[in-house]
This record gives C-alpha cells, structure tokens and sequence, in this order.
C-alpha cells in the first residue's frame, strides 16, 4: 500500500534529518551538567596541584571524588562528540572524509570516556 | 548555458574575512576554537589519571610534564579555555531564555565573557599557587 503520510506529518516534530531536536537537546542537557561537575573538578585539580602520589591516589579512591569524577567524564565526553559532530558537519565537505571523521570522532570520546573511568574505577578498587 | 557552468559561476556569498569583526562574531569564533581545544584536551585528562592508575613511576612522569614550563602554559591556557567555553555556554543559555539579544545586552554578555574568562583564570591561578 502507498504510504498515505502527507509530507508535512512525516517531517513535523522530527524535521528533514528525523532526529529532531534530540542532538540539541543533549548537547544542552550535557552543558548543564557540565557547570557544576567542571566547578567540582578544577576545585579537585587544585587541591591536588604539586601532592604526592600518595595523597593524589588517596583523593581519587575517595567514593564520592570517584563517583563525580566519572559523572564529570561521562558528561565531558559525551558533549564533546556532540560538539565537534557539528564542527565536522560545518567544515569537512568531502562525503568520505566527512564520514571518516563522524566515525574518529566517536571512536576518540569513547576511547577517553572508557580509559579514564577505568582509571577512576582501579584507583578506587585498590589498584 | 549548461547547468555545470551556471553552477561554477553562481556567485559566492561574502565570506568571514571581509567583516570588520565584532565582538558577539569574535566571542563566537573563539566559543568554537576553544571547544575544540578542550576536546584534545581531555587527552591530558586521561593521560593524568591513566597515570595516577598505573602506578608512582608512570605519575611521576605525567607529574614531571604538568610542572614543568611548557606544562604550566599548556595548564594555563586549559583552564583559560575551560573557563571562556564555560561563560560562553552559560551565555547561550541566557539566549535559550529568549533574553539578551538586542545590541546592548548581547555586547555586554560578549565583554563579559571575555572580561570574566581571564579573570577567572587569573583568580584560579592565584589560588592554585597559594594552595601549593
């Protein structure tokens, strides 16, 4: 059967590239959280500016200094592959380089997301 | 006239560098460089704390770089950039509010962005060195 969806009702709501304001709408709700935990962790950096390895070790297995360090990460993350999504999209016109990129790009958020939280997570645990 | 030659030749609309630049267009700019200064930047992140994870040689190491000269100038700039894309987004919000966009306000909230992010920085710094 022909689709009978009028043109208007498919793109209402979720615009010609069908994501809608999802991206907007994450990027804004990431920045948000950002505030906060960035406040939270040039106050971390700080207090640890010059210590040991010992009292760094000791501030970074502390559970809730973990817990928010890994929101921190998570959030940081997470914005900054949406943010530099769109750079891509802005400037690198070529479809095969565009999408190379689009491809580093997650690769790049997640590889620094997963190590840095298991950084967090053995330093916690007792590594 | 063929379509590939109307196409080559359909005039381009003017481009950035003919703009005296303003302000909101250079806060703008810079609100984009220093996301993406601060998207390599995580790598230091990670470098620091894969270092405190893997033991007191591997963080003396990243230690040793951060302290040193170039390691403070790249720290410096960091927290420069963390704090001008900081304001910057916050400022976004304040247009997310559908408020601040006539002529006064918006070049107030761009000077303050600046104005804030070096002060900030600076303040941070003195603080940091205090601590120490």
């Amino acid at each position: 059967m022909a689709d009978m969806t009028t043109p208007l009702k498919r793109v209402r709501g979720l615009g010609s590239a069908r994501s809608g304001t999802d991206h907007f709408w994450q990027q804004r709700l990431t920045a948000l959280a950002n505030v906060p935990l960035i406040i939270f962790f040039v106050i971390l950096v700080i207090s640890l500016a010059g210590e040991s390895y010992e009292v760094v070790h000791d501030r970074l297995a502390s559970p809730w200094v973990a817990i928010f360090l890994i929101l921190t990460i998570i959030s940081i993350t997470h914005h900054m592959r949406l943010g530099m999504q769109i750079v891509i999209e802005d400037y690198v016109h070529g479809e095969p380089q565009r999408i190379l990129l689009l491809v580093a790009n997650i690769f790049f958020a997640l590889i620094v997301a997963s190590a840095s939280i298991f950084a967090v997570l053995k330093i916690s645990f007792g590594g | 006239m063929s379509q590939v030659d109307a196409k080559a030749n359909r005039p381009l609309s003017p481009h950035l560098t003919i703009y005296r630049p303003i302000i909101t267009m250079v806060m703008s700019i810079v609100h984009r460089i220093t996301g993406c200064a601060l998207f390599f930047g995580t790598l230091l992140v990670m470098w620091w704390l894969v270092a405190a994870a893997s033991g007191p040689d591997a963080f003396a190491t990243a230690n040793g770089f951060f302290g040193s000269w170039i390691g403070i100038i790249i720290l410096f700039g960091y927290t420069w950039a963390l704090m001008h894309h900081m304001l910057g987004g916050l400022r976004h919000f304040v247009w997310d509010s559908i408020h601040g966009f006539d002529e006064k306000p918006r070049e107030m909230l761009a000077w303050a962005t600046l104005i804030g992010s070096v002060s900030l920085t600076i303040l941070l710094w003195i603080v940091g060195l205090i601590v120490i």
